[in-house]
């Protein structure tokens, strides 16, 4: 449906976006994943025709992306990230306003910014002016602009920055309609649980270049080990003969020193871990706390770019089960 | 062309403008309200009554002329006299309590009598004036020169009548003075000259408010939003334009609704002349913000210098004070500027009951400029990046 080939942008000397490319099938949900400032906007915007590309080119279905290609950019919805509302009107001015820049009026417009905002869950304060509105309201409004002329690629720039928990669950619940609505869906954004949650494919860039281009499934698979357990003691720490007989347990691949307790990575979490934990259980050390946690998509960029994707913590991320108490 | 689109636009801006409810009534109000205290200073509708200058007589000669003198400037309409001391009086004009002092020295009466008809030495009048208020000092010294005349030859005359039987002297031609306006029972308007040269002004306000507002979007989702629908540079610039054109028509029809309503200001000459003023003037209006939304980089600083050039461009223009007062090489200069042309246009067709021929030229040069400005605009505007 979307093909992107060799897509270059330059800002001075800066290069923004360097020999980008990949594919976007019909029906499929895209992520572009990646650190502020790693090109996700920039191409974002030369797919959606805003700004022209240096090098490469955008083609849809076929046809090249071009600034004045009307007819193609009936055929696509953009959801900026910088909220793109008159705050001074209300949600039914908004959306008369940007359905009529795609030629709707009258009935057809009536009815397609109802349904707009009935799916965002906004139908009740369609009068109400978007100043009076939360931002999870507005960030829903957002996208109900970009769906009033029922476009076939949905382009969303972090449709979710800035909004608390509960609306970004009902961004998701949004998104996640409009797929099973056969809408294609291309979505930067630099959390890892929303790529993962939402996106059939994920595309990694990093410092303009494309990293990664594969599924869920497969990036994980780019990393060795996909589980880890970390126990605590109380007490003085393991010796170095508990850290050689867990390594030698089949299915472990890599124990390590972690804050006086001991780190255990495997790919076969059920088995191995049952195994360590008899082997620890053995010895004569008190447990206080085993965390199992597993690989992240945070992993897989760390691996492949050598740093993080953002300063702070992913809402919601990492750990998956936290237990506390003694060894059996 | 997606008319569509360029209808949802104006609609949208329209719909802006009208939320702001305080906003739209300050640009209506503000221009009223200063139209109104220019018009009163400048002879209000015809029932104002003008200032009369405060002067002092200082009469060092105390002659029965002198006094005569004083008590006939007394009567004058157009001053209000007292008498005081010599040093009381330099130290009222030093204080602008006073605008003009005048001094009848020692020996005033005999000595201007005696240089009526000879050669003999003139007594010295001085005059005490404060520089702010030089006008004033020469309206006192003609109505002091017509009494002065009358009061001496009076006194000569009398002298000579003892001996000779002679008349006095007086002024051999009567004045009757006729305000030349539309017709013959049409008073100036001092309102209507203000309120052309108001509701220009806040226009072109409004105008560079529509151009920064455009500024401001460039930095906003929303013109991400646009540029990201079949929408193209020319149907853009087409809404703005007309929108802004249609809010600055609102504008000047309620400014100059209460200017007829409530100050009598009448369109005494052509009604079309003016109707096709008010468009002209709206659409350079409208122009002239989109040139600036199209060359402008910021709107902070854009903004500074387009309130800087439009207050010059109204000031040159006669919009605060009537061109006429300007020196001659300004009066010829300011022909430069379209607004000189709005405000005279403007005065044409109200006050001086001119036809359409006269907002003919006006009009012109209103609707170059706004050809130049979009101009400007079509071949500066970023639409593409």
């Amino acid at each position: 449906m979307l093909s992107i080939s060799r897509l270059q942008k330059r800002f001075g000397d800066r290069i923004a976006v360097d020999d980008v490319s990949f594919e976007v099938r019909e029906g499929e949900t895209i992520g572009l994943l990646g650190p502020n400032g790693a090109g996700k906007t920039t191409t974002l915007s030369m797919m959606s025709g805003l700004s022209r590309p240096d090098g490469g080119s955008v083609s849809f279905r076929g046809r090249i992306v071009r600034q004045d290609a009307g007819d193609l950019k009936r055929r696509v919805g953009l959801v900026p990230q910088d909220l793109a509302l008159y705050d001074e009107l209300s949600a039914w001015s908004n959306l008369e306003l940007f359905g009529g820049l795609y030629g709707l009026a009258g009935r057809t417009l009536a009815t397609r910014a109802d349904a707009a905002l009935t799916l965002v869950g906004l139908a009740q304060r369609r009068s109400d002016r978007v100043k009076d509105f939360s931002g999870g309201m507005k960030r829903r409004l957002n996208i109900a602009a970009a769906l009033l002329h029922d476009p076939e690629l949905i382009l969303l720039d972090e449709p979710t920055v800035g909004v608390d928990p509960q609306s970004r669950n009902a961004i998701f619940d949004n998104l996640e309609e409009l797929k099973r609505r056969g809408k294609t869906l291309v979505y930067t954004t630099h959390y890892m649980e929303e790529a993962e949650r939402l996106c059939d494919r994920i595309v990694i860039i990093d410092h303009g270049r494309v990293i990664a281009n594969d599924t869920v499934r497969g990036l994980y698979k780019l990393l060795p080990n996909s589980h880890s357990v970390e126990v605590q003691f109380d007490g003085p720490p393991p010796n170095d003969g508990l850290f050689a007989s867990l390594a030698s347990l089949p299915g472990i691949s890599a124990v390590s020193r972690s804050d006086g307790g001991v780190k255990i990575e495997t790919q076969d979490f059920a088995t191995s871990l049952a195994r360590a934990l008899d082997l620890i259980a053995g010895q004569d050390l008190r447990v206080v706390s085993v965390q199992s946690g597993r690989t992240t998509l945070e992993d897989v960029f760390i691996t492949l770019t050598g740093h993080g994707l953002r300063d702070g913590p992913a809402p919601g991320a990492a750990a998956e089960a936290v237990a506390e108490g003694t060894a059996p | 062309m997606n008319w569509l689109a360029v209808r949802a636009l104006i609609r949208n801006d329209l719909r802006i403008y009208a939320t702001d409810r305080r906003a739209m009534v300050i640009g209506v109000l503000v221009p009223i309200l200063i139209a109104a205290f220019f018009g009163y200073v400048f002879g209000g509708n015809g029932n104002t009554e003008p200032a009369k200058i405060p002067i002092v007589m200082v009469d060092e000669d105390q002659s029965a002329v002198s006094r005569a003198i004083v008590a006939d400037l007394a009567q004058d309409p157009l001053v209000t006299t007292q008498s005081l001391a010599r040093p009381q009086a330099e130290q009222q004009v030093r204080a602008g309590k006073i605008q003009v002092a005048v001094i009848l020295p020692q020996n005033f009466a005999a000595d201007a009598a005696r240089a009526l008809f000879g050669d003999q030495e003139k007594p010295n009048v001085e005059f005490l004036i404060d520089p702010s208020q030089t006008m004033s000092g020469r309206i006192v010294e003609g109505a002091l020169v017509r009494r002065a005349i009358q009061e001496i030859t009076r006194a000569a005359a009398n002298s000579a009548s003892e001996s000779n039987g002679a008349r006095e002297f007086s002024v051999p031609y009567a004045i009757s003075t006729t305000q030349v306006t539309s017709g013959r029972n049409v008073v100036y308007n001092g309102y209507a000259h203000s309120f052309a040269g108001m509701t220009m002004q806040f226009i072109l306000l409004a105008g560079i408010d529509a151009g920064i507002v455009l500024l401001l979007l460039r930095e906003r989702g929303i013109w991400q939003r646009m540029r990201a629908a079949p929408l193209g540079k020319a149907q853009f610039l087409l809404a703005r334009t007309s929108a802004t054109m249609l809010i600055s028509m609102f504008q000047f029809t309620l400014i100059y609704l209460v200017a007829i309503v409530v100050f009598r200001v009448r369109i005494e000459g052509s009604v079309i002349g003016f109707l096709g003023l008010a468009v002209a003037l709206c659409f350079m209006n409208s122009a002239f913000g989109l040139m600036l939304a199209s060359l402008g980089r910021s709107a902070p600083a854009t903004r500074g210098i387009a309130v800087l050039v439009t207050l010059l461009l109204v000031m040159i223009g006669g919009a605060w004070v009537p061109s006429f007062v300007f020196p001659k090489w300004l009066q010829q200069a300011s022909l430069a500027v379209p607004t000189r042309w709005a405000v005279d246009g403007l005065d044409a067709v109200t006050w001086r009951g001119q036809g359409l021929s006269a907002a003919v030229a006006p009009m012109g040069v209103l609707v170059a400029t706004a050809m130049i400005c979009l101009g400007i605009a079509i071949w500066r505007f970023r639409w593409e990046e």
